[in-house]
C-alpha cells in the first residue's frame, strides 16, 4: 500500500515541475531550523505539564476561585485560535510594561522565542488540562479511600498514590500532544523566530519559489514526527507492560 | 475482656443522611480495649456505613465518635473538625472488600508508605516493622511482588498487615472475605483470629462468616434497615436473639 502511495506521490510531484535543484540548494538552510523547532517545542510541552496539572486540579478542586480560575483558563484558551494568543503576547504584553514598576518593565518585553514557548505552553496546557484530568479520575476511588484511612492527607493522596498511577494514563496523549505542538511551533514562526517554518516561507518569498520550500518544510515535519511517533509507541509498549514484573534482587 | 470501664471506642447517637436518605439511624455502641465486635445483618442495613463513620470515609451527619480519647461531634467540617478526623484514623486501621492495595507499588512498598509519610518514620524502620507485620501474616517472601501478581487471599494480607504497620488501636475490617474466592477465604480468618486471639487485637468486623464470628467475637451485633437492633455475647445470640428479625435472620445464614 505504502509503495503505490509513493508511486503516486512522485507522480504528483514531477506533475508540479519541482525546481529540485533550488530545493537541495535550500535545504541546509531550511534544516538550520530544526534545532530551534524542537527546542520550541520542548521547552513549550515543558510548560505545558505543570500548567495543565494546575488545569487539572482545579478543574477537580471544591475550591470555587481555584475551580473558577482553571475553568476560565480551559475555556478561554480553547476558544480562541492560537495565532491570536501567539500575537496577544508577543505584541500584547510589552503593552503592560508600562504600568510595571522600572526594573520589572523589561520582563514583558519578550523575545520572539521566549514569547512562542510562553503561547504554545499554556495554549497546550488549556488542553492537556483536560487529559490530566481524565488520568486522574481514572484512578479508582478504593486507592484514594486506602490513603486516607491511612492517615494521609489530600496533597499526599494526590502526591504518592493518585498521580503516579495517572501518569501512565497521562503519558501516551501527552506523546501525541507532543508530537502535534511540533507542528504548531511553524506559527511562532510567524512573529518572526527563525524556526522552521520561518526560513521555509523566507527563502520561498525571496526566490518565488513558495511550493518547493513548503514542501521541503513539509517533508521535514513529517520526519520529525515520524521519529517522535516511533519513540512514543515504544514508550507506550513498556508501559503496557506495567507492574506485571518480575521479582528483582532485594537491592536496599 | 470487655470488662473494661473506659471504652477505647464509643459512638453516641451516630446518624448518616445522603439527600432525603436516610443511611443510619443514631447507632450507640462502646468497645473495650481487646475486644471483637462482629457486626452482621443484610446488604444495605448500614453494617459499612457505620463502619465508614468510624474513620470518617463517611461523615456522620450527627453524633458523636470517639476513639481512644479523641472526640469527634458531627458538625460543619473546620480545620478543627479535619485535624480530629486524621488524629482518630491515625489510631484506626481499616481493611477494605476490594483490598484497594496500592496497585503502582510493591507489597513492601505498600506496607511503609504511610508510616514514612504520614508519620515520617525513617525508611529502614518502617522496613523493618513491615516485615515484621507481613511475616506474620506470611507474605513475607512476596515483598518485591506488585499487586497485580498476589492471589486476592494474598492480597487481603498484605493490606492487614499494611494498616498493622500504622499501630493502630482498633482495626476495621469491611467484609474482608467477600470478594474471595472460598478456597482462600481460610487464610485471612485465620489471619484475623489470630490478631484476635493471640495478639488482643480490638477489633470491629463487618461479615457473614457466622462461623468466625461464635469462634472469635466477644460480642455479636445485628444490624436491620439501618438500625442497630440488638447486640450480646455470640452464645447469647445464636439461638437465645431476643428480637424475632435477629432470630429470623440467624436461622437463615446458620
Amino acid at each position: 500500500m505504502w509503495v503505490l502511495i509513493f508511486i503516486l506521490l512522485a507522480v504528483l510531484f514531477a506533475a508540479f515541475r519541482f525546481n529540485t535543484a533550488f530545493m537541495l540548494e535550500w535545504l541546509p538552510f531550511i534544516l538550520g531550523g530544526v534545532p530551534l523547532t524542537i527546542v520550541i517545542s520542548i521547552l513549550g510541552i515543558l510548560l505545558a505539564v505543570p500548567l495543565a496539572l494546575l488545569g487539572a486540579l482545579g478543574r477537580l478542586s471544591k475550591n470555587p476561585v481555584f475551580n473558577g480560575a482553571s475553568g476560565f483558563y480551559v475555556s478561554f484558551i480553547r476558544g480562541t485560535p492560537l495565532i491570536v494568543q501567539i500575537f496577544f503576547i508577543y505584541l500584547g504584553l510589552p503593552q503592560l510594561a508600562q504600568y510595571a514598576p522600572g526594573p520589572l518593565q523589561n520582563l514583558f518585553i519578550l523575545g520572539t522565542v521566549t514569547s512562542g514557548v510562553l503561547a504554545l505552553g499554556i495554549n497546550y496546557g488549556a488542553y492537556m488540562a483536560e487529559i490530566f484530568r481524565a488520568g486522574i479520575q481514572s484512578v479508582g476511588h478504593g486507592q484514594v479511600e486506602a490513603a486516607q484511612a491511612l492517615g494521609m492527607t489530600r496533597a499526599q493522596t494526590m502526591r504518592r498514590i493518585v498521580l503516579p498511577q495517572a501518569v501512565r494514563v497521562i503519558i501516551p496523549p501527552t506523546g501525541n500532544e507532543f508530537i502535534a505542538m511540533i507542528k504548531d511551533s511553524a506559527l511562532v514562526g510567524i512573529v518572526g523566530t527563525q524556526e522552521l517554518f520561518f526560513r521555509a516561507s523566507k527563502i520561498g518569498r525571496q526566490y518565488f519559489q513558495n511550493l518547493e520550500t513548503l514542501v521541503v518544510a513539509a517533508l521535514i515535519y513529517w520526519l520529525l514526527t515520524s521519529i517522535f511517533f516511533y519513540f512514543q509507541g515504544r514508550l507506550e509498549k513498556r508501559l503496557e507492560k506495567g507492574y506485571v514484573r518480575e521479582s528483582g534482587p532485594h537491592g536496599h | 475482656m470487655g470488662t473494661d470501664a473506659s471504652p477505647i471506642v464509643s459512638l453516641r447517637g451516630v446518624r448518616k443522611v445522603f439527600g432525603e436518605n436516610e443511611v443510619l439511624k443514631g447507632i450507640d455502641l462502646d468497645l473495650a480495649k481487646e475486644e471483637v465486635v462482629v457486626i452482621f445483618g443484610r446488604s444495605g442495613s448500614g453494617k459499612s456505613t457505620l463502619l465508614r463513620c468510624i474513620n470518617f470515609l463517611e461523615e456522620p451527619t450527627a453524633g458523636s465518635v470517639e476513639v481512644d480519647g479523641i472526640r469527634y461531634e458531627a458538625g460543619p467540617a473546620n480545620r478543627a473538625r479535619r485535624k480530629t478526623i486524621r488524629e482518630i484514623r491515625l489510631k484506626t486501621g481499616m481493611v477494605f472488600q476490594e483490598f484497594n492495595l496500592f496497585s503502582h507499588l510493591s507489597v513492601l512498598e505498600n506496607v511503609v508508605e504511610a508510616p514514612t509519610t504520614v508519620k515520617g518514620m525513617p525508611r529502614r524502620e518502617a522496613e523493618e516493622l513491615g516485615m515484621q507485620f507481613l511475616e506474620k501474616v506470611g507474605v513475607a517472601d512476596k515483598r518485591d511482588e506488585h499487586p497485580i501478581r498476589l492471589s486476592g487471599g494474598q492480597k487481603q494480607r498484605v493490606a492487614i498487615a499494611r494498616a498493622l504497620t500504622m499501630r493502630p488501636e482498633v482495626m476495621l475490617f469491611d467484609e474482608p472475605t467477600s470478594a474471595l474466592d472460598p478456597e482462600l477465604i481460610g487464610e485471612v480468618l485465620a489471619v484475623m483470629k489470630d490478631l484476635a486471639l493471640e495478639s488482643g487485637t480490638t477489633m470491629i468486623v463487618v461479615t457473614h462468616e457466622m462461623g468466625f464470628a461464635r469462634e472469635v467475637a466477644n460480642r455479636m451485633a445485628f444490624m436491620h434497615e439501618v438500625a442497630l437492633i440488638e447486640e450480646g455475647p455470640p452464645a447469647e445470640m445464636v439461638g437465645g436473639a431476643k428480637d424475632p428479625r435477629t432470630r429470623r435472620f440467624l436461622e437463615a445464614v446458620l
